[in-house]
């Protein structure tokens, strides 16, 4: 059906929009199938191990555990389409409204710590890609792949608490908790970046390297034009492209480690609303929240994928932004 | 939360009986790891006591006796950090291989099934690639439940998809190459040919993405056990010392050291054995080779030469004396070349492959691909001496290049109109709008259809003629004074090439520029040149002119050989 | 482009044991504003024995024809004959009996496998399934000795060969089936051209010697003179001519092929300006 659009860059929305949407239904079926999967009886474990056969019995009937499958998935769809997530077992509260209070804080973090990983990490793996030609300065070559490749390992939580330690505790420069301040975005934008820094900025050296050694670099180089305009003008949109092809995957799943950040820095987002959910087995909540991560993660390749399909226009074709 | 990439294409495998000497950064990994598997062995048998027994020693500092000192239930802490290696190790291994092998089943199963189950199988898996993985795990383990074989399990099953998407990512150009549909052709049953021509192919990157998907599960896994969905106590994982290491933060700071070390240990390990696999399969990293975008040295030779050089040919565009040019490692690639060009003359330089036609163009235009180094007494290119200081400015109007391969020789990214007036905006000093009106006139002087248009185009836009043409008009545009043009119609159809040849002669005519024309087609280099240098492995061994061609009147056996290729081959008569 | 010139050599070659028919296929790909018709109706025959050229240059459809031919690619509409055995419409069918119809693919670089030796990819034609060196050898060593490579080859992998050795190890690995019919799709045009007139004796001998029909595809007119004996030029999908292979080239009666032949450097009617 596609194909009879000749508008390249309709059908290439179009087709995102087609993704958007199988990720909303594949979402939804996995959301609904989560209590149903729980094994043994989800009521008894939502309920508590000290309740009693009544107490699981309301809480059965509360979550619509006694209605036939199909008439709960009705239910649940029929009530996501009009705003309704349910509501809290612990707490009584609107899922949505538990949403929409985290949400702005997990949004923010993540993307800022993405914005800060993209700049940080194109201007490093260019730098190292740039003094490391042909073999030069092999001792940077060598202690950039240890470095980034030991920061990498390093859990998000270790880097966070021992932040806290340093700039909080010792220096105390910086919060060490909660979202109250411009300066309590620092330390923990810090602790989501670093390992994801490390990880394009190795990325964005090997492709810098790749693109360079392409034969229009070497037309470039007939042009004899200046070195900086060669990288800047030529190099760089190309290896935009194939950076943010290769990364994508990894900028997309900052979400999950803004989950464990905020498990250290007390933040009061979607991350620590699920982990507690889990642990309290507060199974609305739970649907609600990696419902809304999902899509938003769903989001944010798409916005990738055009991105990618402005600075290289051979992507429209075939549409997606594949590693 | 870090995630992995696909590593550039594999090259061709290292030669399979030669002695593949291991990449320092490989052995540093395999040195590593085996060391901590060592430790993983060994550290339960002897120190599970110290780190499991309850003492009175609670919250000591670090001593001799307990050089990480002690928790608050009087445990030494450094053993509780070895003896946790093996639950840890173990853990990963299995998460780990889960996310591989079931990963890479499927993602090579999609292969084998028909086309609307792999695009269906696909898509679903795109939705679950794009979920954070930690995510997942997080949604498995709470369905599970806590423990740390669940949360292996879920963190093995949330790697699944990724995997999928690599292999089948990487499995499918090779599902395009002829040994494949060969195989099918033969009536190999399809999942034979998965596992025997494609799973070997894209084995070495799949290695190199284990790898590192280890460090990764490693990292998630701790991250789990932090939360308190991992392992439970009595029993300890990294992810577990962790955990308690951070409650005591304020209390006792050491005591997250000693799992912390052995983490990112541990993870280098897995990422040092994942980049030495990946450096030592990609046979640029070892040598180095390839284009680059600085040069090579092309300079004076210093030696003494027993002949007197040969003076120019009187009123010669080109000039060049015992022009040598040697690899890095000292193999010569061309050996004392010396010919003249004329101006307004249009040479030919023939040969097959490896008789180093391309490399003496390179040299030519100043352009010597870097790790090579070329040396002449003389290299006298339209005025200016190559082997002393150039002015890059008039060298780039000068001389124009053509390149065989018009698809990669332009910058995808950018407009063709960029691209091409280049020249003219940098070094001929014309303003954008100036240098875009100039480049479309010549378009519709080589003929190239709606010459407006076109400058807006990307390179992809256009057939591979057309790119051709597009880079004559350049040379147009910059009145350059020697075209070099480097096999620029072998890619082409033979109609095509006949229109492109047209253009380059009428080029030639309108700028009174000389042409050197590299092929290894000698019934283009007749039809074309006014005089034909025919090289072989490096040296020229026969000079012709136009008429000695035509008729025949060859001397040097190779040039026989070549023109009886030529005639059975191309019809040449 | 001017209509199908009709002749009455394809008439003719019908009267000799024709194994391969061809009648008004066409092939289209893709729907919609995308969609191209790659073959539009053509027909053609080749008689048992014979070497039929089939001239194009790119986009003319001579791959797709190829690729109908071994089964790869659907027929949208049309009839096509095998070896007496009539190709579905509408789907890809490798169901046919593998030596029926075999291909020996263009590119010496991606012919064969680069983790299996020689001798691994010729004893997966003779076996496919086991595709074991050991139960084949000496069938193995015949082959490797008719397209002139050294029994040593056996053992080697393809980066230690040239692109004409590669080549020689394809025919060899499609030719030890005993195909009815081979088609040849460009195997020369990548290679050198000293390689290219080896590479072709080598085909010409064998079709001799084992007397096959052969299906030459090429953009070269040249050589597609030397190895066939009858040639169809085709143009956008269309046959514009077909005949003798010498009564096409020193006569043509298509306007296109008078220019294809124009086009070779070297001929009378070459005329770039020089």
């Amino acid at each position: 059906m596609l194909d009879r659009i000749r508008s390249p860059w309709l059908s290439f929305l179009l087709s995102k929009a087609g993704e958007l949407l199988l990720a909303l239904c594949v979402l939804v079926l996995l959301t609904f199938l989560l209590v149903q999967l729980v094994p043994g009886d989800p009521a008894r474990v939502a309920a508590g191990v000290d309740a009693s056969v009544a107490d699981v019995e309301a809480v059965r009937i509360r979550l619509g555990l006694d209605q036939p499958v199909l008439a709960q998935l009705w239910s649940y769809v029929t009530g996501l389409l009009s705003g309704d997530f349910g509501t809290s077992f612990r707490t009584g509260q609107d899922v949505s409204t538990i949403i929409g209070v985290r949400l702005p804080f997990t949004v923010s973090i993540a993307f800022l710590a993405i914005g800060v990983t993209l700049v940080v990490a194109i201007a490093l793996g260019l730098t190292v890609a740039g003094l490391t030609r042909g073999n030069r300065n092999r001792w940077l070559d060598v202690s950039f792949s240890w470095l980034t490749a030991g920061f990498q390992t390093l859990p998000t939580y270790v880097v966070g608490a021992l932040l806290v330690v340093v700039f909080s505790v010792t220096l105390g420069l910086l919060p060490a908790a909660g979202a109250n301040s411009p300066e309590s975005y620092v330390l923990p934008t810090i602790a989501l970046a670093l390992a994801p820094i490390c990880s394009v900025s190795r990325v964005v050296r090997r492709e810098a390297a790749n693109v360079l050694e392409q034969d229009y670099m070497r037309t470039a180089r007939g042009w004899r034009i200046s070195l900086a305009k060669q990288y800047a003008v030529y190099a760089l949109p190309n290896l935009l492209a194939s950076t943010l092809t290769l990364s994508g995957l990894v900028l997309a799943s900052m979400l999950g480690g803004a989950v464990i950040v905020e498990s250290v820095f007390a933040w009061p987002g979607l991350g620590n609303g699920v982990v507690e959910a889990i642990i309290e087995r507060d199974y609305p909540v739970i649907r609600g929240i990696i419902l809304v991560l999902g899509l938003i993660a769903a989001l944010l390749n798409i916005v990738i994928d055009i991105v990618l399909a402005t600075i290289d226009p051979r992507t429209l074709r075939s549409g997606k932004a594949s590693s | 939360m870090t995630v992995l990439t696909a590593p550039a294409a594999p090259a061709a495998p290292a030669a399979a009986g030669t002695r593949r000497r291991l990449h320092p950064i490989l052995l540093s990994g395999i040195i590593l790891m085996s060391l901590l598997i060592l430790v993983a062995i060994i550290a339960p048998i002897f120190l599970s006591d110290a780190a499991e027994k309850l003492t009175s020693d609670t919250r000591l500092g670090p001593s001799a006796q307990h050089p990480l000192g002690t928790d608050e239930f009087g445990r030494d802490l450094l053993a509780r950090a070895l003896v946790a290696t093996r639950l840890t190790l173990i853990l990963t291994a299995f998460a780990s291989a889960m996310s591989v092998l079931i990963g890479v089943a499927i993602g090579t199963a999609v292969w084998i099934a028909p086309v609307r189950v792999r695009k269906f199988v696909l898509s679903i898996n795109a939705v679950a690639v794009a979920f954070p993985s930690l995510v997942l795990a997080l949604v498995i383990a709470a369905i599970l439940g806590a423990g740390a074989w669940t949360a292996a399990v879920a963190i093995g099953l949330a790697g699944i998809p990724a995997f999928v998407r690599l292999t089948a990512n990487m499995a499918a150009p090779v599902m395009g190459r002829d040994y494949v549909t060969t195989a099918r052709l033969l009536r190999v049953p399809k999942a034979l040919v998965v596992v025997r021509h494609v799973i070997p192919n894209i084995g070495e990157p799949l290695l190199v993405l284990s790898a590192s998907n280890f460090a990764v599960t490693l990292v998630e896994l701790s991250g789990l056990s932090f939360i308190g969905l991992g392992t439970q106590s009595p029993d300890f994982d990294f992810g577990k010392l962790l955990n308690d290491g951070l409650a005591s933060i304020y209390a006792q700071p050491t005591q997250i050291l000693g799992p912390s070390i052995m983490l990112v240990l541990t993870g280098l390990a897995a990422m040092l054995i994942g980049d030495g696999l990946a450096a030592s399969s990609n046979p640029r990293t070892r040598r180095g080779a390839g284009k680059a975008t600085r040069t090579g040295t092309l300079r004076r030779s210093t030696l003494k030469t027993a002949t007197p050089i040969a003076p120019a040919m009187e009123g010669a565009a080109v000039s060049v004396r015992n022009l040598t040019i040697q690899s890095a490692s000292g193999l010569k690639l061309v050996t004392d070349l010396s010919f003249d060009v004329a101006g307004g003359e249009i040479v030919g330089l023939v040969g097959e492959s490896g008789s180093g036609k391309s490399l003496t163009a390179m040299a030519l235009a100043g352009l010597v691909p870097e790790g090579v180094i070329a040396t002449a007494d003389r290299l006298d290119v339209v005025g200016h001496d190559m082997l002393g200081t150039v002015t890059a400015g008039s060298l780039a109007r000068d001389i124009a290049l053509v390149y065989q391969d018009p698809i990669s020789t332009f910058n995808p990214a950018l407009r063709l109109d960029t691209q091409l007036t280049e020249i003219a905006r940098s070094h001929l000093g014309l303003s954008k709008k100036a240098a875009r009106t100039a480049l479309a006139e010549r378009f519709e002087q080589l003929r190239i259809t709606n010459p407006e248009r076109r400058g807006r185009q990307h390179p992809h836009e256009l057939s591979g003629g057309m790119l051709q043409r597009a880079m004559i008009a350049s040379s147009l545009l910059a009145k350059a004074k020697l075209l070099v043009a480097d096999e620029p119609t072998t890619a082409l159809d033979v109609t095509v090439q006949a229109e492109v040849l047209k253009q380059f002669v009428q080029a030639s005519r309108d700028l009174n520029a000389s042409v050197l024309f590299i092929s290894h087609d000698l019934g283009v280099v007749e039809a074309l040149c006014d005089r034909v240098l025919v090289m072989y492995r490096g040296q020229i061994v026969e000079e012709l002119t136009r008429e000695q061609l035509r008729s025949r009147t060859v001397e040097h056996p190779y040039t026989k050989t070549l023109l009886k290729a030529a005639e059975y081959v191309e019809g040449v008569r | 482009m001017s209509a199908t010139v009709p002749t009455t050599t394809h008439a003719a070659s019908i009267a000799a044991s024709t194994i391969l028919e061809v009648e008004n296929l066409e092939v289209v790909f893709g729907s919609g504003p995308h969609r191209t018709r790659a073959l539009k109706g053509i027909s053609l025959s080749l008689a048992e024995g014979s070497s039929l050229g089939i001239v194009g240059e790119s986009g003319s459809g001579k791959s797709t024809l190829a690729k109908v031919l071994v089964g790869i690619n659907p027929i949208t509409s049309g009839r096509v004959v095998v070896g007496g055995q009539e190709l579905v419409v509408g789907r890809q069918q490798l169901a046919l009996d593998r030596s029926l119809i075999q291909m020996i693919p263009q590119d010496p670089y991606s012919s064969l496998s680069p983790r299996r030796t020689a001798g691994q990819a010729i004893a997966e034609a003779i076996e496919p399934r086991r595709a074991h060196v050991a139960g084949h050898r000496a069938q193995i060593l015949e082959w490797l000795d008719r397209v002139e490579l050294p029994a040593a080859s056996i053992d080697k992998f393809p980066y230690e060969f040239s692109g004409g050795q590669r080549q020689r190890i394809a025919i060899a690995r499609a030719l030890c089936v005993r195909p009815r019919v081979v088609i040849a799709d460009e195997i020369t045009s990548a290679l050198d051209v000293s390689v290219q007139a080896e590479v072709l004796e080598l085909l010409a001998q064998l079709r001799v010697e084992l007397n096959l029909s052969m299906l030459f595809i090429s953009h070269n007119l040249a050589v597609v003179r030397h190895v066939s004996d009858r040639v169809a030029v085709l143009n956008h999908g269309e046959i514009v001519e077909d005949g003798d292979v010498e009564q096409v080239f020193t006569n043509p009666a298509a306007e296109y092929t008078r220019s294809l032949l124009d086009s070779v450097p070297g001929a009378p009617g070459f005329d770039i300006g020089t």
